[in-house]
């Protein structure tokens, strides 16, 4: 077995030089086709009909009139009489015919008829969650009523961050075609290697029978791993209308309902420390809500772990609303948000500057050492020293109603790599195909594994044939989690590796020398240190005569071996202007201070904290699903009211990325998600210190900073 | 605990009288119903004189890049549904469905507009541009200037961003950093592009019209 390892810094022709996206031109053009731009030869359009109420038994179904239109070429019940649903949107029935408008007129002529249950839709008064609130008993360590008692100073505050929704552009959706016992399936996807027996064993039709295609995906974010009930349904819908493919897609209101959320987090926080901002203790009443299956604790006090007296108790709340499904960085931003918005609250409290706060308390992080250099880093980047001001007390505050602020927030993150096979094959006449079972869900995928294969076999990009997203290529992982650069790259690395020292055998004679003297630099294969004694790659592989050298490559989670890590922690800071007539919040400056380990794509790297920044202004100032509790409806389960930031909202952005030798020799380690943490809880507190007065609760909209202001005022 | 019928049944055709006849009375031509409303004399006298079709198919002739191309569509009919299920002109999206995202922008007459907003019928004897026609051949400085600048991730925004912006710089073609942001807040990304957005119709400017400005 050959040793694998990263060429040196100073070797690497491809490797962390800025690559533009591969795939690019196809997307900016029109010309990418995603799964739901794809129209196989007599494709049907599916439909769901979906419950209107958020709770509720289905007493009656009648889908005949539906049966009998024409051009209706399947109908399904999927909750027939007796049945109850939980929340709004529950898939009712479903239908296939052979035009979308057919298919939606069909569900019209399908009569219903529900006995209406109780519900419960919000959960932020937890006095009202009545039976629905679960307690997950108390966990205390040290002793943290008499830590309590002997501080200095304790604050308490109430904190509130809601469900938002991952409002995928592409929705949730599929087409599938089920003839005979074979599946052709093309969906939207973050699991294209594992999909496919996802499907079939809900079919009872075996993986092997079941053919995945997917070239592109409009977003994810964690919400697309599994088949779903609405690939089953199209499966099955499929099969009833002759096993022509059906197409079934979520419509906007259907995708916010049903399709995944993140879950919310409220929290009761108080928190001691002593006069010089040492923190001495933190308790927590938090409670959450994921839908039925209520919500998780978010991972608090978050980062500072090692607080030595501490009081947790958390509630999960069921509701009658649509699960959770993972989000970008599980529960971290909400646990960054509630920690990092306490400790600025303390700092408050004790007139104390939050940087100053933060570092005092590093000794209770994992990564002291890290976090030091980044607050460092990030305040020079903001200019923090300069510009920063006690809450409330800026210079703006007495020339008008505009008042600037700073706030801080932290992150950490695992990644490591997942697993992972690739196959290098080098043909006779010099074409090299390299093959992976992966998705590239617009993290750059596609230019990484292009990049580690041109690097190793001394060629440019442009003579790799990549081919990914089809379920005959070797396996690879899901894409959660930010492993995927992990699990590709070293994959790609090891089986480019192999198939270039078997070219290298194959050619050595022909140079008189052994395969171990040879290197392939610059389309060349030669010996290492005399581009004298070389060959041209072609005429090289065609010493190959009719056979192609074809060369697998693993990634084994738990066997790094050096190419990959996990791991990081990261420093974000945000720049606000508040108009404390209008209530309105201003982005002026977001920075994002990133550890990471060795960076494949520096271009692409920092696109990826960009979105995870941008991401967070999102859910900081606009996102949030708001549940009407008279109807039980999600009202704004459109894009008028479900709110994203647009291309003004911003600010201006700044990334810096650690690289550095000494991280580059933590191999490669996942950015996707660590950026995406820090982002509510550094505006929340730049808005605290800009107007003098937390607002508790997120996003921070107009009315929630009217309101706050009032508050202090009454 | 009442038992109810499904509200959610209407008992005529959804589509009999929507949102989007509505826009179309109001004379939208920009893709903001707020400008389609303040133009008056569309407001006064509607653009196209009323003769009752469908509610069946009827052919239905849209220019689209130069091309005449008759379909037989529903009168209800989206021209976007049309460009996608009709044509497999697919690089415009169907995102929010209703005038919001962008996602789905095409150029009507020179003016971008949403095309999930616009019904077929009302697109005949207009000029219709796809992110397809304007890099049909050689690919659209402003394609490459996303590529360049990065201002695309999952890409599912991307040609509605693209043509957006075509139609941006068509009228302004050469606008300052401010102009870019006011210009193009018609258009939402999930992934988080804008930086790179931002950045491309400003370089995209410049390789078009020799821009100096930005």
């Amino acid at each position: 077995m050959p040793e694998y390892s990263w060429p040196p810094m100073d070797e690497r022709r491809l490797i962390g030089k800025p690559t533009k996206r591969r795939d690019g031109l196809e997307k900016s053009t029109g010309r990418a086709k995603y799964s739901s731009d794809q129209k196989p030869p007599g494709m049907l359009f599916g439909a769901l009909l979906t419950s209107p109420y958020a709770h509720a038994r289905v007493t009656s179904i009648d889908t005949s009139e539906a049966e009998h239109m024409q051009g209706v070429t399947a109908v399904r019940v999927l909750t027939g009489a007796g049945k109850e649903v939980q929340w709004e949107g529950t898939e009712i029935a479903a239908v296939a015919a052979v035009s979308e408008e057919l298919a939606n007129d069909a569900l019209r002529k399908i009569k219903v008829q529900y006995e209406v249950l109780p519900h419960l839709v919000r959960e932020e008064d937890l006095a009202k969650a009545g039976n629905r609130a679960k307690p997950a008993g108390e966990q205390v360590t040290g002793d943290p009523d008499k830590a309590f008692q002997e501080a200095d100073a304790v604050v308490e505050a109430a904190y509130g961050i809601p469900v938002i929704t991952h409002c995928c552009l592409e929705p949730h959706g599929n087409i599938v075609q089920f003839a005979g016992d074979k599946v052709n399936l093309w969906p939207s996807t973050q699991n294209v290697s594992a999909i496919g027996g996802d499907l079939g064993k809900s079919l009872e039709v075996p993986a092997a029978n079941v053919h995945v295609e997917m070239q592109y995906i409009g977003g994810g974010f964690g919400s697309k791993f599994a088949a779903d009930n609405w690939g089953v349904q199209a499966a099955l819908l499929s099969k009833a209308s002759g096993g022509k493919p059906v197409k079934m897609y979520l419509d906007r209101a259907t995708e916010l309902k049903i399709a995944g959320n993140r879950p919310s987090a409220f929290a009761k926080i108080k928190v001691a420390a002593k006069k010089d901002g040492t923190i001495t203790a933190w308790q927590s009443e938090s409670w959450a809500t994921g839908g039925m299956g209520g919500g998780g604790m978010p991972p608090i006090p978050y980062v500072f772990t090692e607080i030595p007296n501490k009081r947790l108790n958390h509630t999960a709340v069921a509701v009658n609303a649509g699960g959770a499904r993972a989000w970008r960085a599980p529960n971290h931003p909400q646990a960054s948000f509630l920690t990092c918005a306490a400790f600025e609250d303390l700092a408050a409290k004790l007139r104390m500057d939050p940087l100053e706060l933060f570092n005092k308390n590093l000794g209770y992080t994992a990564r002291e050492a890290t976090y030091k250099a980044q607050l460092q880093k990030a305040a020079d980047i903001m200019e923090w020293q300069k510009r920063w001001h006690p809450r409330g007390e800026g210079p703006s505050s007495k020339n008008g109603p505009v008042k600037q602020g700073l706030g801080l927030a932290i992150n950490t993150w695992g990644g490591g790599g997942h697993a992972s096979q690739c196959r290098t094959t080098i043909n006779p006449d010099g074409s090299v195909v390299v093959e992976i079972g992966t998705q590239d869900l617009g993290t750059g995928t596609r230019t990484a594994i292009t990049i580690v294969a041109a690097e190793t076999l001394g060629l440019p990009l442009s003579a790799i044939t990549l081919r990914i997203g089809n379920s005959d290529y070797p396996p690879d992982g899901a894409s959660g989690g930010s492993t995927t650069i992990g699990g590709v790259s070293p994959s790609t690395l090891k089986s480019a590796t192999n198939a270039r020292n078997k070219l290298f055998a194959a050619v050595a004679p022909a140079l008189g020398a052994t395969p171990d003297q040879l290197a392939a630099v610059d389309g060349r294969i030669q010996l290492k240190g005399d581009a004298s004694k070389s060959l041209p790659w072609q005429d090289a592989c065609r010493k190959l005569g009719t056979s192609k050298i074809s060369e697998m490559g693993e990634n084994n989670p738990r066997q790094p071996g050096g190419l990959m890590s996990q791991g990081v922690g990261g420093i974000q800071m945000a720049d606000v202007s508040v108009d404390t007539e209008t209530g309105i919040v201003k982005m002026n400056k977001f920075v994002a201070v990133q550890d990471c380990g060795l960076i494949i794509n520096p271009k692409l790297a920092e696109s990826q904290i960009h979105g995870a920044a941008i991401m967070g202004i999102c859910a900081a100032l606009f996102e949030e699903r708001v549940m009407d509790q008279q109807s039980g409806k999600y009202l704004n389960a459109d894009m008028e009211f479900y709110k994203l930031a647009g291309i003004a909202d911003i600010g201006e952005i700044v990334v810096h990325l650690d690289i550095t030798p000494e991280n580059d020799k933590r191999g490669v380690i996942g950015l996707g998600e660590p950026p995406a943490i820090g982002v509510i809880g550094s505006i929340s507190n730049a808005v605290a210190n800009a107007i003098g007065v937390r607002v508790p609760h997120v996003p921070l909209t107009a009315d929630r900073v009217l309101g706050a202001l009032e508050g202090r005022n009454a | 605990m009442s038992s109810k019928n499904d509200p959610e049944v209407p008992r005529k055709p959804k589509r009999s009288f929507s949102r989007r006849g509505f826009i179309r009375g109001a004379g939208i031509g920009s893709g903001v119903l707020g400008v389609g409303l303040l133009d008056k004399k569309a407001l006064a006298a509607p653009a196209v004189e009323t003769k009752a079709v469908g509610p069946g198919a009827i052919p239905i002739t849209l220019k689209i890049n130069g091309k005449p191309q008759t379909l037989n569509l529903e009168p209800r009919v989206t021209l976007l549904d049309a460009l996608r299920n009709h044509l497999e002109l697919t690089g415009a999206k169907r995102v929010c469905d209703r005038a919001t995202c962008g996602a789905c922008t095409v150029i009507l007459n020179g003016k971008s507009v949403y095309s999930c907003t616009v019904l077929a019928i009302d697109a005949q004897g207009k000029d219709i541009e796809t992110v397809e026609g304007i890099s049909s051949g050689k690919p659209h400085p402003l394609s490459e200037a996303f590529v360049d600048n990065d201002g695309q991730q999952c890409g599912y925004c991307t040609p509605g961003f693209v043509m957006a912006a075509k139609a941006f710089l068509d009228h302004n073609p050469n606008p300052t950093y401010e102009e870019v942001k006011e210009g193009l807040c018609g258009n939402l990304c999930r992934c988080g592009t804008y930086v790179g957005v931002r950045q491309a119709v400003l370089e995209a400017a410049k390789e078009i019209k020799g821009g100096t400005r930005a």
